[in-house]
Order: structure tokens, then sequence, then C-alpha cells
């Protein structure tokens, strides 16, 4: 948790990435703002995909429609601020030349995004009409 | 396909296009964000213009400037020759900020 807070420091403090460490090669640098940039568009798809099942459902019940939508958007702002917070802790890692850091993130996000496709085929196959 | 063919003519260019790369992932990223925008705008204004749907709107919009303010200062970072400057901790929030923001509008639109 200490960590976490460290780093949501560094998140806006952008001479403490540069305090330790040495530089690396620029283009691992760039490397790393690619897969951060991955993650964002991953996170605008979410955003955009609860804006969509908001949009281009009406036909399901209420409960149903906003719940899913709120799910994707919920994984949305997740996963952005996952992404900043990995970029960090990869630069910083890169500065120091420590091994990468391992992250559970990308199997929760696809057990999240398995449920909720899931939850789409029984609302699409069950409750249609209602 | 000779030798001299895989020589960069210009020193000053990284052989594997690291920057092009990069200025590119910005580019689909802006374009990923403006759909967003796109689908934020139709639920605001879905079913008549009320005064809250036209200021959730005026926020994405800002939003999404804001974002592809971020995203242009980079591209023309990554377009100057050179090796181009480390993308800076607090662009990158910014960028993420945006995000998170246009989340949250959706979630106040949606309910």
């Amino acid at each position: 948790m200490i960590e976490f807070v460290r780093n949501v420091r560094l998140w806006f403090a952008p001479a403490g990435v540069r305090q330790d460490g040495e530089t690396p090669d620029y283009r691992f640098s760039l490397a790393n703002e690619r897969t951060f940039l991955a993650w964002l568009r991953t996170a605008l798809a979410l955003i955009g995909g609860g804006f969509a099942v908001d949009q281009f459902l009406p036909d399901l019940r209420w409960g149903w429609r906003v719940g899913l939508a709120l799910a994707l958007l919920a994984a949305g702002v997740l996963c952005s601020l996952r992404a900043v917070n990995h970029w960090v802790r990869c630069e910083r890692a890169m500065r120091r030349g420590e091994d990468l850091p391992v992250s559970r993130f990308p199997a929760l996000l696809s057990l999240v995004v398995a449920v909720v496709a899931v939850a789409m085929v029984l609302v699409v196959l069950v409750g249609w009409e209602g | 396909m000779s030798a001299a063919d895989s020589v960069p003519r210009n020193p000053d260019r990284d052989p594997g296009l690291q920057p092009e790369r990069t200025r590119l992932a910005w580019r689909r990223t802006t374009l990923s964000g403006t759909v967003s925008a796109v689908l934020a705008v139709k639920t605001a204004l879905h079913g008549g213009a009320s005064v809250a749907g036209v200021v959730a709107c005026a926020l994405c919009c800002v939003l999404w400037l804001g974002f592809l303010g971020v995203a242009h200062r980079r591209i023309r970072t990554l377009s100057a020759p050179g090796s181009p400057a480390a993308f800076a901790p607090r662009h990158a929030t910014a960028a993420v900020l945006c995000t998170v923001a246009m989340a949250v509008c959706g979630a106040g639109l949606v309910l």
C-alpha cells in the first residue's frame, strides 16, 4: 500500500522518476510508452463499450443495461489507472536495472471481460423481450 | 538487398523506427478516444437536449480536447529529429485523468 502511494506521487512528479538509477536506452522507454498507450486504448475501448451498451441495446431491462454499462465503465477506469501505474513501475525498474514488475492485472481483466461476455450471451438468449 | 542497403542513410534515424511507431501508437489512441467521445456525446444528447445533457456533452468535448493536446505535444516531440525526450509522468497522468473523467461523466449519464 505504501508502495502504491509512492507510485501515485510519482505520477505527478516528473523529476521523481529521474532521481534513481540511470537513463535507459531511449528505445526501451519508447517501447514502455507504447505499452502504456495500448493499455490506454483498451481502457478507452471499454469506456466506449459502456456507452455503446447504454445506447444500442435499448430493448434490455433498465437494470441489466445500466449494470453492464457501469461495469464496463468501471473496468475502463481501473484499466487506465493501472496503465499509468504500471508504466511508472516499469520505467523505474528499467532505470534501476531490476526485473520488470509482474502483474496479475491482465488475468483479472480477461476474467472480467469473459464474465461480461457470458452475461451478454445470457441476456440476449433469455431476457431479450423482458 | 545488398549490405549497403541495411546501413541507414541518416545516422540520426533509428533503424527500428521506434519514434515513428510510438507516434503512430499515439495516433491510434487519439482515434480510440475520439470514438469514445462521439459515443459519449450521443449518449448525452439522446432523447432531447436537457441542461444536464448539454453540460455533460461540453465536459466530454473539453476532456477530449485535453487528451488531444497531450497527444499533439507528444507527437511533435517524437517527430523532431534525433532521439526524442522521455515521456513525462505528468503527461501520462494527464492523459489517464482525461480518460477516467470521461468514464465518470459516462457513469453519470448512464444512471
